[in-house]
């Protein structure tokens, strides 16, 4: 444990209108969530001498609150609230399922969804979900909301296009509508439980009656340095029937949208054999 | 920089006084010489830490004492002492849940989070809420026994 | 009325309570007034010269005890076999993260922020970081030829059998690094008393090798060296010699300091800095007949032993010993070596070599089976050892063999034939999202120190009464979670015919317990409860001399103890080990009786493999395992279950990512360890054929365990998919790229 807690100032705000000012004040502060990614490096010696801006104390930013066509996450609320939260259990499986996947119990019950999307690390689990509801992000500052698309909030790794003084206020996941006729959340991980991914992927399909498609939404993360959308093959399989030799085409298209690395995790070959494997293991079955 | 962060551990209220980023597990093991709670990683994985704030099971090597201001933290040793053990220790001594006993304040604190919870003495569900408790020791089995068994003790009482 | 016998039976673990309580007193939990924090510093090269070390003037310098080489009053040197590795690196360094210097500060992060103001001018050298390096003898990290040790078995004439052979088959094997992965990470806390000695507590399995490593270095007698056994969580071989080094560490900074010295790695440092198993590189080429009869193993073995020589012939000795697996062969060679390479050293762990040699020749029974055409189960019945058999280093396995016994067990429980025929149907269905397959594997493990070790140690354990009445148990043998603690009372209790409870053990503290050798090597049952059931029938003889019986109650035994004390104070009766008769080996040939007596474990691991993400999981696992006796059955299911499952880590998760010479992924967030929902529950079956020279039968279980699982899990994804992984681990990436290297050469 090489984290001086001697060296740390923490500013610790009682509501969001403190917290954006003291954030405008301070740029260079860390906010500070559940802390389940800030307190790894912490705890490593990386982060000794740095101001934190703990966000613990902002009670408006905890909130879930059900709207007719979304779900207003608030930024602090942890991934176990959301798991067990009814609205998000009917009407967004793939969140849910995504959230159960975070680390173990211990992870989900301190980890924020604002954080993990601050953190923007390019293995976070739920974004491939958010990416695929086409959530909201939206931001708070001294100047007033913004509300960004979800996508547009990467940036690179572990990078975001968060402005100076800009802290995420809450997540908007709209309900999808219609209902898919198909979706999926899969997470290839380390192991079984507790793992960074190696891939994560979610889907969703929607078909009309003669079986042509409407839309299809999927995306991966762990692919590339942000999530990703798959924006060739769900351009391709629009509007046509999905025949082997259609998924096929969709599968050839993936590797445009997404570039996979060697790691100390996992290859680039596995990461693209086995997502394309997913991929057409979602259009080609029921 | 120094804060008062006031919250209560095993029932008992406190008040520690220091830098407010001090993390948990060293604010109970130092200040408050409990030093039942263990740290075998410092990167949230192995989960030999695990308290339970306001009932959940969390690493408390991971969260600076500033963020409890009010919270209700239970260790280890709020389960039993060796001469008056709870239920759930007396399963884990009868089915051979400690071998090495690093990874035991945990995992009991994990336990005891899924028992008051109404967790059944299913064997995946009791794998699924110890997945983030790590044994090196066990191969997890008699751990899993152990749960199960204190379920099964709990509701025979009940 | 005598006392109910304890052995055989669940008695509740002694220590359990105070572990379940918190109340455990591990190194860090011990408070030590006055105790400065310790940290390390070490090299960031693997190879080089150390030409300048500077201190940055801006920090407090004034508040840090720093250490380095200079200090060291006597030898620079931790003792193990060979005394090449240095306490601390001066003019050199050899791999990286070996230590250069010690700092150490009444505050924890302090001392780590002390580390980054030292900075270190290297002059680096061309290093060798793997064994092919190593052989190819570029540079010379070691001797002449970079080998530590080398050995060869020799029986029959191995060319003849090949050329004779009806089938010959071929197969090379390659497993990693393994880290042990105690949950308690390494630590010491030493300080000097008024008298000039020397006291160290810490987490450890051998204290009496951390007396002896000290005593050079600080230039003391025995009796100025006190090592105290702390709780351990946990140690699998992994805290076997290190702690000679850390150790060494904390009382060289307490030395300078004159204060004493807490130094607790953390899991970084710990897993970077510290042994592991050794790597190693198997050929196999195995002749048979066509009916399935070994005639010849030609075995070659190449491990890599890091930069300095720690344990590393032993490993060898072991895992050379078994490389043939448990089976009778007329003709054998093996011959294999250790090198040096640039990398942290090797050293113990569970297993000790036989891991390493029994996957690869266990896999290689399996690619036999295939060439055959023959079933895996009649191919092993076929030449598994049974009493009588002789082994490579004509060795006759007079007695307990339960090799036979622990296969058929397996095999019915399992129902490998009908589970091997369902699999195979499953797997021709087009629409099965997975493949699925069944292995088995049938391993052996010699208990105790290889051939005259035992002899060599001399170990020494004892039984006291004290004239209060206590019935102490002394022995250095330590508790790691293995159960030590409650199996050595139980012998003892029965041995002096008395109720457990009125049997306490004594912590393993050199000023108390004699050098009951070391808690390694399967032994501790077998050898040190063989001492203490002799120890205990020499006090039960005086008690009833003096008494006429022995005692009934507590009381009548406080009556009658001062009575067997005399003057004494506490009496003590002890007893060394003695080589038991008929059991010679000799280490300038390598033939004769390598261990008194072998374990044997069988395992049937059935897996399932996702056929999209090549992920395998386990579905069901059946495991055999002949202990001899088993004196605790719950305690030696335990042994089975956690060695079982680091079996399965090093068959499927673990794997050490070593770049330029150092581990790349030293956290557990990238050094996969299986959780609870990556181990099945096991179905366990204890064979008992018992050996007539342990106590009440018993031969031993610590290690026999960690030996079957990796063969039978890779063996089951043979039979699953057709594919041969032969390298450990088996991850999915492997997997893929075997199988699209099969449909590529199909195509």
């Amino acid at each position: 444990m090489r984290g001086s807690a001697a060296s740390m100032a923490v500013l610790r705000p009682r509501s969001a209108a403190e917290c954006v000012r003291l954030y405008r004040r301070s740029p260079d502060c860390v906010p500070l969530a559940g802390g389940t990614d800030f307190m790894v490096a912490w705890n490593m010696g990386g982060e000794n001498g740095r101001t934190l801006l703990d966000l613990s104390r902002i009670r408006e930013w905890t909130r879930l609150r059900a709207t007719p066509g979304a779900l207003q996450i608030g930024a602090l609320a942890s991934h176990t609230r959301i798991q067990r939260h009814p609205v998000a259990r009917a009407r967004l499986p793939l969140l849910v399922q995504a959230c159960a996947t975070i680390g173990g119990v211990q992870i989900q019950n301190r980890g924020t969804l604002g954080g993990n999307i601050a953190n923007a690390s390019p293995a976070g689990d739920s974004f491939p979900a958010l990416a695929v509801y086409e959530a909201v992000v939206h931001a708070a500052s001294d100047t007033g909301p913004r509300a960004i698309r979800f996508l547009d909030v990467f940036a690179g790794v572990k990078r975001t296009t968060l402005r100076p003084g800009e802290l995420i206020a809450a997540v908007e996941v709209p309900f999808p509508t219609p209902r898919p006729s198909r979706q999926m959340f899969r997470k290839v991980g380390t192991r079984a439980a507790q793992a960074i991914s190696k891939i994560v992927a979610a889907g969703m399909l929607w078909l009309r009656r003669d079986g042509t498609v409407a839309e299809l939404r999927f995306a991966l993360g762990s692919m590339a340095p942000t999530v990703r959308r798959l924006r060739a093959a769900e351009a391709f399989v629009r509007d046509r029937r999905l025949t082997p030799r259609v998924v096929d085409g969709a599968c050839e298209r993936l590797a445009e949208d997404v570039a996979p690395i060697d790691d100390v995790r996992s290859t680039r070959e596995y990461r693209l054999t086995v997502a394309r494997n997913l991929l057409a293991a979602f259009l080609g079955g029921p | 920089m120094r804060a008062r962060i006031r919250l209560t551990v095993n029932g008992r209220r406190r008040s520690v006084t220091g830098p407010p980023m001090r993390r948990l597990i060293d604010v109970l093991r130092e200040d408050l010489h409990l030093t039942g709670t263990k740290e075998g990683c410092g990167e949230g994985e192995c989960g030999a830490c695990t308290v339970l704030v306001d009932g959940q099971a969390v690493n408390s090597c991971l969260i600076p004492v500033c963020q409890l201001e009010g919270r209700r933290i239970e260790t280890v040793e709020s389960l039993g002492r060796p001469e008056a053990l709870s239920g759930l220790q007396q399963a884990f001594l009868a089915a051979g849940g400690a071998q090495c006993g690093i990874c035991t304040p945990g995992m009991l604190m994990s336990a005891l989070a899924y028992v008051r919870g109404g967790g059944t003495p299913s064997a995946p569900a009791i794998r699924r809420q110890l997945a983030g408790n790590l044994c090196r020791c066990t191969g997890y089995q008699h751990i899993v026994d152990a749960v199960a068994r204190a379920v099964r003790g709990r509701r025979r009482r009940s | 009325m005598a006392a109910v016998p304890s052995v055989g039976h669940n008695l509740p673990r002694r220590e359990g309570p105070a572990k379940l309580c918190g109340s455990a007193a591990y190194v860090d939990d011990v408070a030590v007034p006055g105790a400065l924090f310790g940290v390390t510093l070490r090299s960031t090269i693997p190879r080089g010269r150390v030409r300048d070390v500077r201190f940055a003037p801006t920090f407090p310098w004034r508040e840090c005890v720093v250490a380095t080489a200079r200090d060291i009053p006597g030898a620079n040197c931790v003792a193990l076999i060979e005394n090449d590795q240095p306490l601390l690196a001066d003019a050199e360094v050899r791999h990286a993260m070996e230590p250069i210097l010690l700092i150490a500060h009444p505050r924890r992060d302090r001392a780590f922020e002390a580390l980054r103001h030292v900075r270190v001018d290297y002059e680096p050298l061309p290093a060798v970081l793997d064994v092919r390096a190593a052989l190819e003898r570029e540079q010379l990290v070691h001797g002449p030829d970079n080998v530590f040790k080398r050995f060869e078995i020799k029986r029959g004439d191995v060319e003849a059998g090949l050329a004779g052979a009806d089938v010959v088959v071929d197969g090379e094997f390659q497993v990693p690094h393994q880290e042990q992965a105690y949950i308690e990470p390494n630590g010491m806390v030493a300080w000097w008393e008024p008298d000039g000695s020397l006291v160290v507590l810490g987490s450890m399995q051998c204290p009496y090798y951390v007396q002896k490593a000290l005593m050079p270095v600080f230039a003391l007698p025995e009796r100025k060296v006190r090592v105290i056994h702390a709780t351990t969580g946990g140690a699998f071989g992994g805290k076997e010699e290190y702690p000679n080094m850390i150790a060494g560490h904390a009382a060289l900074l307490a030395l300078k300091a004159a204060r004493p010295v807490k130094l607790i790695y953390d899991r970084h440092e710990d897993m970077a800095a510290t042994t592991k198993r050794h790597p190693a590189w198997i050929r196999h080429r195995t002749g048979v007949t066509r009916t399935g009869r070994l005639v010849a193993q030609d075995i070659e073995i190449a491990m890599d032993g890091g930069a300095y020589a720690t344990l590393s012939s032993v490993v060898l000795s072991r895992g050379t010993l078994h490389a043939t697996g448990p089976y009778e062969c007329p003709s054998v060679r093996v011959r294999s070596r250790v090198v040096a390479t640039n990398t942290p050293p090797n050293g113990a762990f569970r297993g000790f070599g036989a891991p390493q040699t029994l996957f690869a020749a266990e896999l290689q029974m399996e690619r036999v089976a295939e060439r055959l055409g023959l079933d895996p189960l009649v191919l092993r019945r076929r030449n598994a050892v049974r009493v009588g058999s002789v082994m490579a280093t004509g060795q006759v396995l007079r007695e307990s063999v339960g090799a036979r016994a622990v296969l058929d067990a397996c095999a019915r429980r399992s129902d490998y034939r009908g589970r091997a025929s369902q699999c195979r149907r499953w797997n021709r269905s087009r629409r099965a999202r997975t493949w699925r397959g069944i292995g088995l594997a049938l391993v052996h493990h010699g208990a105790g120190f290889t051939g005259s070790g035992e002899a060599y140690l001399k170990s020494r354990a004892a039984v006291s009464l004290t004239r209060g009445g206590a019935i102490r148990v002394l022995a250095a043998s330590t508790e790691m979670g293995q159960g030590t603690t409650t199996m050595l009372a139980q012998i003892v209790a029965d041995a002096l015919g008395l109720p457990p409870a009125w049997v306490s053990v004594a912590t393993p503290d050199t000023r108390d317990v004699p050098n009951s050798g070391p808690t390694v090597a399967s032994r501790t049952c077998l050898i040190v409860g063989g001492l203490l059931e002799r120890a205990s029938r020499e006090l039960r003889a005086e008690l009833v001399r003096v008494a006429g019986r022995l005692p009934r109650t507590l009381p009548e035994l406080r009556r009658t103890a001062p009575r067997v004390c005399g003057r004494l104070e506490e009496r003590r009766f002890e007893v060394e080990f003695a080589p038991p008769p008929g059991v010679h080996w000799d280490d300038a040939t390598y033939t004769g009786e390598a261990y008194a007596v072998y374990g044997y474990a069988a395992m049937a691991a059935e897996v399932e493999i996702d056929r999209r993400t090549y992920e395998v999981r386990l579905r069901r696992v059946v495991t055999a395992q002949d202990v001899g006796k088993a004196i605790h059955p719950l305690l030696v299911e335990g042994q089975i279950l956690g060695g079982a499952a680091q079996g399965f880590g090093y068959a499927l998760l673990e794997n050490v990512v070593m770049k330029d010479g150092v581990m790349s992924n030293a956290q557990f967030t990238n050094y996969i360890l299986p959780t609870a929902l990556d181990v099945p529950a096991l179905d366990v079956t204890i064979v008992e054929q018992p050996y007539s020279r342990g106590p009440h039968g018993a031969k031993g279980v610590g290690e026999l365990p960690i030996d079957v699982p990796a063969p039978a899990v890779a063996a089951a994804v043979h039979h699953a998919t057709g594919l041969w992984l032969c390298e450990l681990p088996i991850l999915p990436e492997r997997l893929l790229r075997a199988d699209l290297e099969r449909r590529r050469a199909g195509a």
